[in-house]
């Protein structure tokens, strides 16, 4: 089953630990507490880590995640580097004058690399561990960005690669996953199902499932969103983050990366207000956000922002932790407010980004016109994940091309139409 | 009745490594007494001090989450399916 032996690097992790109840565990392909069922958790050496990083090292380490690889879960000297992360921060003038903000941001993964959504962080982080842990398949359970990018960077690592994907999922995604050659498993179900499905697979064939027996190590990767934005700010933490959230486990990284840079000395603390965004079709996070539960009743998710159509987040209680003790807030937003989000992005900054995308601009758009982000908060929000995967979606919302013959009047009759159309938009805004 | 029930890898020490077993009950809390009395210490695994379910568990009556149905009263009829899945997965 080894593939190979890796050379390896002092590690700065020292083994799994219950989020819950403490239990320590080595740091093998387990991901629940065999006590409490409790999520584990990698444990660092943060004193190590303090000796070992300083901001100009990192600036000089490659142009990928794995500039912060003294923060990531792995002892390979050479990781598996797909020139994934750092991607572009982008200062939203446009949009921010749009909605009456001053400081806005968008932190960009719907040009990550290689497959356009921020699951190639943790997927370059998991099938390194993988490789170390001695898999030859890896898999996974996904809504479509994560099979895209198990997928692709299993044929990059040479390994096997079997994902599990609802049935029901846009043509963009399966297509963008099938051309690896996996073996993809369509499952006649929801994405919770095919959750349940791969849990009681896991541990049967000897695989490595990247957000189940290898979730620890896997989801230190999403921290490289909060790492990413704390530089390019200039080495400093934004005042207010903006995040979508399905099973809740980015959000609560993004939160961890902010707090490590802080421990280990890199950015100066400051208080980070963290706000999550659903779709109302699923919605259990800002459903317990509003009803001041502290525990999350599962749903049964109708959206067309499938990707993070999760009904049973597993890591829903810590979002709901975390929005709550930073003084940020869980909206929830429509399907038609869900396309008029992707379509904000786009006319206003060119940036064409999916449901979950669209999902997070329209909260964003709620949270400022209820007053609940001041117009001079530095605000970062997160896109996640690419508008040409999600094309169903915004299916005729988007308008159509001006079919024309090649002739120049032919041209200029049509330019002639297409102003008296834009002309009417604007007089029925008016009215 | 007998249901068959899947277990998952985390208790598998308590049940000899095997994956599946045969237990009985007419509900999911009774199902829970007689894993006990076959596997001593599994409850406890299971069941926080209060006798509640943890929250970090869910049960699938015949893939039906039990939180949907009646939960620990979820009545069980002969041969439907038990899976207890950690709920930390996914995403």
């Amino acid at each position: 089953m080894t593939v190979a032996t890796q050379p390896k690097t002092q590690a700065t992790f020292r083994a799994l630990k219950c989020k819950e109840c403490g239990a320590e565990y080595e740091a093998q392909a387990i991901h629940v507490c065999e006590l409490c069922f409790g999520p584990l958790e990698v444990a660092y050496d943060y004193s190590a880590i303090r000796q070992r990083v300083s901001r100009e090292k990192i600036q000089a380490g490659p142009h990928s995640i794995w500039r912060y690889r003294e923060f990531l879960p792995v002892t390979s000297e050479q990781p598996i580097d797909v020139g994934t992360g750092v991607t572009p921060l982008v200062q939203a003038n446009r949009l921010a004058r749009r909605l009456g903000l001053h400081r806005l941001y968008i932190k960009n993964d719907a040009v990550n690399m290689p497959t356009l959504s921020f699951k190639d962080r943790v997927v370059s982080v998991a099938l390194t561990r993988a490789r170390e842990l001695g898999f030859s398949t890896v898999s996974c359970a996904s809504t479509g960005n994560l099979a895209n990018s198990t997928a692709a960077i299993a044929a990059h690592a040479g390994l096997d690669c079997c994902v599990f994907i609802p049935a029901d999922l846009e043509a963009g995604k399966v297509m963008g996953t099938l051309i690896y050659s996996p073996t993809v498993m369509a499952v006649q179900g929801n994405y919770d199902q095919v959750n349940r499905l791969c849990s009681e697979v896991a541990n049967t064939h000897g695989w490595g499932f990247v957000n189940i027996n290898l979730r620890p190590y896997y989801s230190e990767g999403s921290k490289t969103l909060g790492y990413e934005v704390a530089e390019q700010l200039g080495w400093q933490l934004p005042d207010h983050i903006v995040a979508p959230l399905a099973s809740g486990s980015l959000f609560t990284k993004i939160y961890k990366g902010f707090r490590e840079f802080v421990e280990v000395g890199l950015v100066e603390d400051r208080a980070v207000r963290f706000s999550g965004a659903q779709a109302e079709g699923c919605s259990p996070i800002a459903q317990a956000f509003q009803e001041g539960r502290d525990f999350i009743a599962p749903v049964k998710p109708n959206t067309i922002a499938k990707s993070i159509a999760i009904g049973n987040p597993a890591d829903g209680v810590y979002a709901l932790d975390i929005a709550r003790k930073t003084q940020g807030h869980i909206e929830a937003v429509t399907d038609a407010e869900i396309v008029d989000g992707i379509k904000l992005l786009a006319e206003t900054e060119g940036i064409f980004t999916e449901t979950a995308g669209g999902t997070t601009i329209a909260v964003l758009k709620k949270l400022v016109e209820a007053g609940k982000i001041h117009p001079d908060e530095t605000t970062v929000v997160y896109i996640t994940g690419n508008g040409l995967k999600t094309q169903e979606a915004v299916q005729g919302y988007v308008g159509e091309p001006l079919t024309i013959e090649p002739k120049l009047d032919s041209f200029e009759r049509a330019l002639e139409r297409s102003r008296t159309l834009e002309r009417l938009e604007w007089q029925q805004v008016l009215v | 009745m007998s249901v068959k029930v899947l277990i998952p890898t985390p208790l598998q020490k308590l049940t000899n490594d095997q994956a599946t077993l045969e237990c009985q009950g007419a509900t999911i809390a009774e199902l829970l007494d007689n894993l006990e009395s076959s596997c001593p210490g599994i409850k406890a695994r299971l069941c926080d001090e209060q006798g509640e379910l943890r929250r970090f568990v869910n049960f699938y009556v015949n893939s039906e989450d039990i939180r949907f149905l009646d939960g620990r009263n979820t009545p069980l009829k002969e041969g439907d399916e038990v899976s207890i899945v950690p709920a930390i997965a996914g995403g």
